[in-house]
């Protein structure tokens, strides 16, 4: 059996292209590496840490802003620790919401140790039992092209696993300050003055 | 009808613009769930663990939202890394109800550990804990603290005491029809 054949990077630029005016929030370590090297701006809030709670970021974000679309892209270590937020999702059913896992059934950032997907494990098909109306194991060139015509114009909420090689992910590594983070975020999507002056 | 400090602290969340309701419910929040359910301005998430909730709050804010969570004593156990490496990290408002268990008058011996690390854990988060023990004070601490949250990026819980709860609120200790088996 040989492993993935999609390279994180080319993955992420490929869905970077197609994003738009999409807001990301993107899981702790390579994850956010990947966004910051293709598609670095402020309607990205990169988690630092929160291990597990990519997805509910996501959520909580798309509930309060139904008119853009809202990405999560995570690793599968961070998606199976929050694995009981998909049913969360499911339940709330938001229609701009979808998550992408780049799944390298590894913990890449502590160093490569195997993660479940590796044993087997299938996001996507837990996804589906949590009540995602759309999923996706993405393993090719025509999986991505279909993915990112789902993202496009499909229904969501949407979950999609990309496998992906395990490769050493390239640090490029984005501001770290989450209070700078969390304001240039909020001053992208609400605008200068309600981004500082909470009403 | 929901009446005493649920009611209260639905009209405060209307009030102050809160719009995400996270929960994992607890017999004593059921009166403020109803609530909040039954307003189509709150949009009530449930959870399958009270640390989703924290993202929630966290996503929501940075979509211009405010969020409230509505948790059991036990519950704030499952939030404690989201609460420590987001919420404080980032200076993001975060309000919590939690109601308690735990301390006065518990009959469960395995609420207590957690109740009573409740103030402590909290606390060497950054949170600011109100704990109250009356309609009265609850409301004012639920007023003051979403004031605090969402104005001065604070993370503030209430802790509704046991003593304004009442034991009523544990089911198994009051049904008629509870039969206790022994060795
Ligand atoms: C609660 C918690 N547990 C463990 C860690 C250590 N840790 C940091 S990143 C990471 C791996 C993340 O793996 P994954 O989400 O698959 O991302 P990848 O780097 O593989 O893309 C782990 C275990 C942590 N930061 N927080
Ligand atoms: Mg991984």
């Amino acid at each position: 059996m040989s492993g993935p054949e999609l390279e994180r990077d080319e993955v992420v630029s490929r869905l970077m292209q197609a994003r738009g005016d999409a807001l990301l929030i993107t899981g702790l370590g390579s994850p956010g590496w990947d966004a910051a090297a293709s598609d670095h701006r402020p309607e990205n809030f990169y988690l630092w840490g929160g291990m597990g709670c990519a997805v509910m970021t996501g959520l909580g974000c798309a509930l309060a802003r139904p008119d853009r679309k809202v990405w999560v892209l995570t690793g599968d270590g961070d998606a199976l620790m929050g694995i009981g937020s998909l049913a969360t999702v499911a339940v709330q059913r938001p229609e701009n919401l979808a998550i992408i896992v780049l799944d390298n059934e590894h913990y890449g950032e502590t160093g490569m140790q195997p993660t479940h997907t590796f044993h087997g494990t299938d996001l996507a098909a837990m996804a589906a039992g949590a009540g995602i109306p759309v999923t996706a194991l993405v393993r090719d060139d025509d999986g991505l092209s279909g993915l990112i015509d789902m993202l496009d114009g499909g229904r969501m909420p949407l979950f999609a696993a990309v496998k992906v090689r395990a490769g050493k992910p390239k640090p490029v590594l984005p501001p770290r300050d989450g209070t700078y983070l969390k304001t240039r975020f909020r001053q992208a999507v609400l605008g200068p003055t309600e981004a500082v002056q909470p009403r | 009808m929901v009446e005493g400090w649920a009611r209260e602290a639905h009209g405060l969340f209307r009030s102050h613009g809160v719009r995400q309701v996270g929960y994992v419910p607890d017999a004593g929040l059921s009166d403020l769930i109803t609530a909040c359910e039954g307003d189509n301005d709150i949009r009530t998430v449930l959870l399958t663990s009270e640390e989703e909730g924290v993202g929630l709050a966290a996503g929501a804010w940075l979509g211009g939202e405010k969020a409230a969570l509505l948790m059991q004593s036990s519950g704030v156990g499952n939030t404690v890394n989201a609460i420590g490496s987001i919420i404080t990290a980032c200076q993001m408002p975060l309000f919590l109800v939690v109601t308690m268990r735990g301390q006065y008058g518990e009959s469960n011996p395995w609420q207590i550990p957690m109740g009573q690390a409740v103030t402590p854990v909290l606390q060497s988060l950054g949170v600011r804990v109100f704990e109250v023990e009356s309609d009265r004070e609850a409301a004012d601490a639920i007023e003051a603290g979403l004031k605090m949250a969402f104005l001065s990026n604070a993370a503030v819980a209430v802790l509704i005491g046991q003593r304004l709860i009442g034991a009523k609120s544990f089911i198994a200790d009051v049904a008629e029809e509870t039969r206790h088996v022994g060795a």
